[in-house]
């Protein structure tokens, strides 16, 4: 028995010959959120699948709230919240006769009409399922996801297709959640999400696990990477700054690249003061999460 | 306010239930133009085979053979042919995997479904029986329990291999296969005319001729089920039901 929320242990997923995960990792702990970042096709969806109960792993363990997913289906399900990808929906069931559905499935669930009217679904109570646009059939799969007062909830991809102002409204919803102490899993490849939402973030790449760690983390090891210094124009240090590069970006504007730690920022400086030029700004650009899975999945972005 | 702390649970087993076989309902009801043409072709059969000559059956009272058949073939287009086809349809759309990640259960889901196509079988069948008695069938209530008995058990395998055959087919080999598989029956006999005399054995391969006999022994002619076609639909019912059961599959 475990007290986490979701704990995948070396998982394998194969779809025939193809194998969509490769032995895969990662522990959601009790009233966290953990993103789950990659690419379409590194194996987030298949991962979720299989901690979902809808496939069987092809290798390793997984238990969701101390349980199997596949042979304790019945007794989790209740306890779960799930956000699918897309669909799922009767198509010619209105909004309003989907959510109270499911609604009438739980225990003590959520008021309908709050959520109805926390998604901006209240207008398209009456509408039927494919009758909503893309982002507003997401919101109602998401409200879905929530009625049941789950402990665990898993969100595919859950802003796709969504407008600004949903996404924001999602993203409210999802740290509110956090907050009243829901467990959450979810995949997405949008960067600003998983740095604004996750506890820990785990980069998947090609079905493997690229790297793992806070956003803060990620992006940390990543150090500063960037020093723009402004002066007077014309200054060429050549090669004595060495290894670190030094361009004018334009006239006065001065371009440093390269490891930068308060040593070699000193050193930069001093070079300055060393030929008497007058340094009128001094910015540092840390890495952002972007950077760092832009590197990492540099590989298969060229392909 | 802690709107979304965790209460997790699933509603008593009986109202799940309930809010899907309405569900169900109300899906039926919102395809009207769906019940009308599963209404349709039984109708056509009835006041065309009923009242005029054009297809030979035994006996000399056509009306006392044809409507027990047709009612018959009520519940074999909307058990069968009309769940499989929607079940196929709704495991294509995800409605079944969304369901498969909700406290509704498998056995629930099966349960809902075949207690969904049992109530809209009953709204047929009186209306068709309507019509039957309206245009001269004279039918006995002796033998209605052992009428209902049967007509429930015919269901029940219907229902069971609709599931099963939505669940290894594709939508479209589903539909086609479940239109078939309702012409052959249909042209086998036993509604419009007589079914190939095969015996008992006859009763065990064609469920539709069995049902419709079965009806006929007790409505038109106040007589008792021969033991062999309870004991074929039984095993019908039992065979596709644990089928279904067992393949079953949410994706």
């Amino acid at each position: 028995m475990t007290d986490d929320a979701v704990q995948v242990r070396d998982v394998v997923v194969r779809y025939g010959d193809t194998t969509a995960v490769h032995g895969v990792s990662l522990t959601v702990p009790r009233g966290r959120v953990l993103s789950l970042l990659g690419h379409n096709g590194a194996g987030k969806t298949s991962l979720l699948q299989v901690c979902e109960g809808f496939r069987r792993a092809d290798g390793g363990q997984v238990r969701v709230l101390g349980l199997d997913p596949m042979d304790d289906h019945d007794e989790l399900m209740p306890r779960l919240g799930i956000m699918l990808q897309s669909g799922g929906v009767y198509p010619w069931a209105t909004a309003g006769e989907i959510l109270r559905l499911f609604a009438s499935f739980a225990a003590q669930p959520l008021d309908v009409d709050m959520l109805l009217d926390r998604l901006g679904l209240r207008r398209f109570e009456r509408t039927r399922f494919r009758r909503l646009s893309g982002g507003e059939q997401q919101r109602l799969s998401l409200a879905i996801a929530l009625v049941g007062r789950p402990e665990l909830v898993f969100l595919d991809e859950p802003t796709a297709g969504m407008d600004t102002e949903a996404r924001h409204t999602t993203w409210e919803l999802i740290e509110e959640l956090r907050a009243d102490g829901v467990s959450v899993l979810l995949t997405t490849h949008l960067l600003d999400e998983a740095e604004r939402l996750a506890d820990e973030v785990v980069i998947m790449r090609n079905g493997l696990v690229a790297a793992t760690g806070t956003p803060a983390e990620l992006t940390a090891a990543a150090g500063i990477d960037l020093l723009e210094v402004r002066a007077e124009p014309g200054l060429v240090p050549g090669d004595r700054l060495s290894p670190l590069k030094v361009t004018e970006t334009s006239p006065g504007e001065y371009a440093v690249t390269g490891a930068l730690d308060a040593a070699t920022i000193a050193e930069v400086l001093g070079w300055f003061a060393g030929v008497g030029a007058t340094v009128t700004s001094l910015n540092t650009r840390r890495r952002t999460l972007e950077d760092v899975y832009l590197a990492l999945t540099k590989a298969e972005a060229y392909r | 306010m802690s709107t979304f702390a965790p209460a997790p649970g699933r509603a008593p087993m009986r109202t799940v239930l309930s809010s899907q076989i309405k569900m169900e309902l109300v899906l039926t009801a919102r395809r009207g133009e769906a019940v009308v043409l599963a209404m349709g072709v039984p109708l056509l059969v009835l006041l065309g085979a009923g009242l005029t000559k054009v297809t030979n059956v035994p006996g000399d009272d056509r009306l006392a053979f044809v409507v027990p058949g047709v009612l018959a073939l009520t519940v074999m287009s909307t058990a069968f042919t009309g769940q499989a086809i929607t079940t196929g349809y709704e495991r294509s759309y995800g409605v079944l995997k969304r369901l498969g990640a909700s406290p509704l259960s498998r056995p629930g889901l099966l349960f809902a479904k075949t207690a969904a196509v049992l109530g809209l079988i009953v709204l047929q069948l009186l209306v068709l029986a309507v019509v039957g008695v309206a245009v001269g069938w004279r039918p006995h209530f002796g033998q209605i329990l052992p009428a209902l008995g049967i007509t429930v058990l015919a269901t029940a395998a219907y229902s069971g291999l609709a599931l099963l055959l939505a669940s290894v087919l594709r939508p479209e080999t589903t539909t086609a296969a479940a239109t078939l598989i309702y012409v052959l029956m249909l042209a086998a006999g036993g509604i419009m005319f007589a079914a190939p005399d095969l015996g008992t054995f006859g009763w065990f391969v064609l469920p539709l001729a069995a049902h419709a006999e079965a009806l006929r022994a007790t409505l038109s002619h106040d007589a008792p089920i021969p033991l062999s076609i309870w004991l074929s639909l039984a095993l019908w019912a039992v065979v596709f039901v644990t089928a279904a059961a067992r393949k079953f599959k949410w994706e």
